[in-house]
């Protein structure tokens, strides 16, 4: 069992972009705060620091989570995956679609967008449903309607929504 | 954040001990107590990370009805393929809730004991608030109150239940199974959440070290007839309004059993058994269900603002009805 005093430092390992990152931190440091702000890894950003916007997400184990809303402590020897893993190749084409389709304005929340389709493609691939998929059982077509639900979890302050689903449902076809 | 101790408990017996002193929380997903803690309303002195425990399956029973783990996270339950294809209202209520990256966190566990969002319980710059801080007062009595409850609501407390996935759980007749140091037991879904009464901080029948271990679902028979409707203020990630799941046994185009529970309307989630037996012994495509809807919300009490619920869970009961008739 891992103890500490309260609030001393805790020693983790973050397997972050492929590599082992040793960190010694508070326990009240969230994952998003450990990136940013102990590995120099800003690409997630911090946008609201609730669970509400979606600009800091990443995935942890291969799955989309909101880095702000978890402790780094709970996550010694977790794969943590940023947008600067991408590999040239994901990132090329997703963000050539966000470019094409003029998916952005500010951009601050695009790093979150852009790990969210990641995220989004492979639990299509996996045959995830969503509150909107007409039937629980046999494939699923990814429709609008669900591009919109399944990226309901990262707001954009812009709001170039419509060009976001454009930019997925470009990224979609595709793949 | 005030400052606590972190703890990742080796096993199930030392998580039940180090949870049961003063001042410790269990932690799993985190994505309701994290934020509360950063909100200055959870305090805990000691966070005991139950995350890694072996608590994250979803098995099928001999009896013929499901396991699912405390610690198994929203989105796997949602898309298992059991729950899917036996309990399809347990997945629809799972995907109505939050967003994909809430429920990659999410546990079961942590679902049921989430607390209210209640904005004047979510605020310590509000004094007043039984849950926060007992004997405080009820902000949300006099105050903004368009989201709180219709039913079973006391003048110490008008806050609601947030969880979908526990409206439908209710509807399915779960159990809930706690551990403790003195052994296990089971609570049924339907008493496992309190109505506020005078201790509305008092939110669940669990004791200081009970720990959820997993929920378990009767075999089910309402596969072909459920609904779970949701209506909220926008499309998507937003609390419910009013939700509403709908489950019914029609055996030979009559109906066996029905079950009705409503969400964002109570302390807890809500069933309707009055409405439901309205309901038993019709033929399902001539059933009484404005009667049954009528029903449903017979006794709700309004409060300032939030009259407008009334008619929008009746219509919401009927809607759900219809969509789980066809």
């Amino acid at each position: 069992m891992t103890e500490t005093a309260t609030s001393d430092a805790l020693a983790l390992v973050l397997k972050v972009n492929g590599a082992d990152r040793e960190l010694q931190i508070d326990p009240r440091v969230t994952l998003l705060d450990a990136l940013r702000d102990h590995l120099g890894l800003t690409g997630a950003k911090k946008g609201c620091d609730r669970g509400q916007c979606g600009a800091c997400t990443v995935l942890v184990n291969g799955r989309r989570v909101y880095s702000c809303l978890t402790l780094a402590a709970a996550h010694d020897g977790d794969r943590i995956a940023t947008i600067e893993s991408l590999s040239a190749q994901e990132l090329r084409s997703v963000q050539a679609a966000f470019v094409e389709h003029d998916a952005f304005q500010c951009g601050y929340c695009t790093s979150g967008q852009i790990m969210s389709t990641v995220a989004l493609l492979d639990e299509m691939s996996a045959g995830a449903a969503s509150a909107v998929t007409p039937r629980l059982t046999g494939p699923i077509e990814l429709t609008d309607d669900e591009i919109r639900e399944r990226m309901s979890g990262n707001v954009c302050r812009c709001g170039a929504y419509p060009n976001i689903v454009a930019a997925v449902r470009a990224v979609a076809g595709e793949s | 954040m005030l400052p606590f101790s972190y703890t990742r408990a080796a096993d199930g017996d030392a998580a039940i001990a180090a949870g049961a002193l003063p001042g410790a929380k269990f932690l799993a997903g985190g994505t309701n107590l994290v934020d509360l803690m950063k909100g200055g309303v959870e305090a805990p002195q000691a966070l005991i990370d139950i995350s890694r425990l072996p608590l994250a399956g979803i098995s099928a029973l001999q009896q013929g009805g499901v396991r699912i783990g405390a610690l198994a996270r929203n989105s796997d339950t949602a898309d298992h393929p059991v729950i899917r294809s036996r309990y399809p209202l347990l997945s629809r209520a799972l995907l109505s809730g939050a967003t994909p990256q809430l429920r990659n966190a999410a546990t079961v566990g942590g679902n049921i004991l989430q607390r209210t969002r209640c904005h004047y319980f979510y605020d310590p710059g509000f004094q007043m608030c039984n849950k926060r801080n007992p004997g405080s007062g009820c902000a949300a009595l006099e105050g903004h109150n368009r989201m709180h409850a219709l039913f079973g609501a006391s003048a110490h407390c008008v806050a609601t239940h947030p969880s979908d996935m526990c409206v439908a759980l209710s509807a399915l007749d779960a159990l809930v199974r706690l551990r403790s140091a003195a052994g296990e037991r089971a609570v049924a879904m339907l008493d496992f959440h309190r109505l506020p009464g005078d201790e509305p901080h008092i939110e669940t029948r669990l004791v200081p070290g009970e720990l959820i271990v997993s929920v378990d679902l009767p075999a089910s028979s309402f596969v072909k007839h459920c609904a779970y409707l949701k209506v909220r203020d926008r499309a998507s990630f937003a609390f419910a309004l009013v939700s509403v799941a709908i489950a019914l046994d029609v055996r030979e185009g009559l109906i066996h059993e029905a079950r009705i529970a409503m969400g964002g309307v109570a302390h807890k989630p809500w069933r309707a058994f009055g409405a439901e037996q309205l309901l038993v012994g019709a033929p399902v495509d001539a059933a009484p269900f404005a009667e049954a809807a009528g029903a449903a919300v017979e006794g709700a009490r309004a409060l300032k603002h939030n009259a407008f619920k009334i008619d929008l869970a009746r219509r919401a009961v009927l809607r759900a009805l219809r969509i789980a008739q066809s």
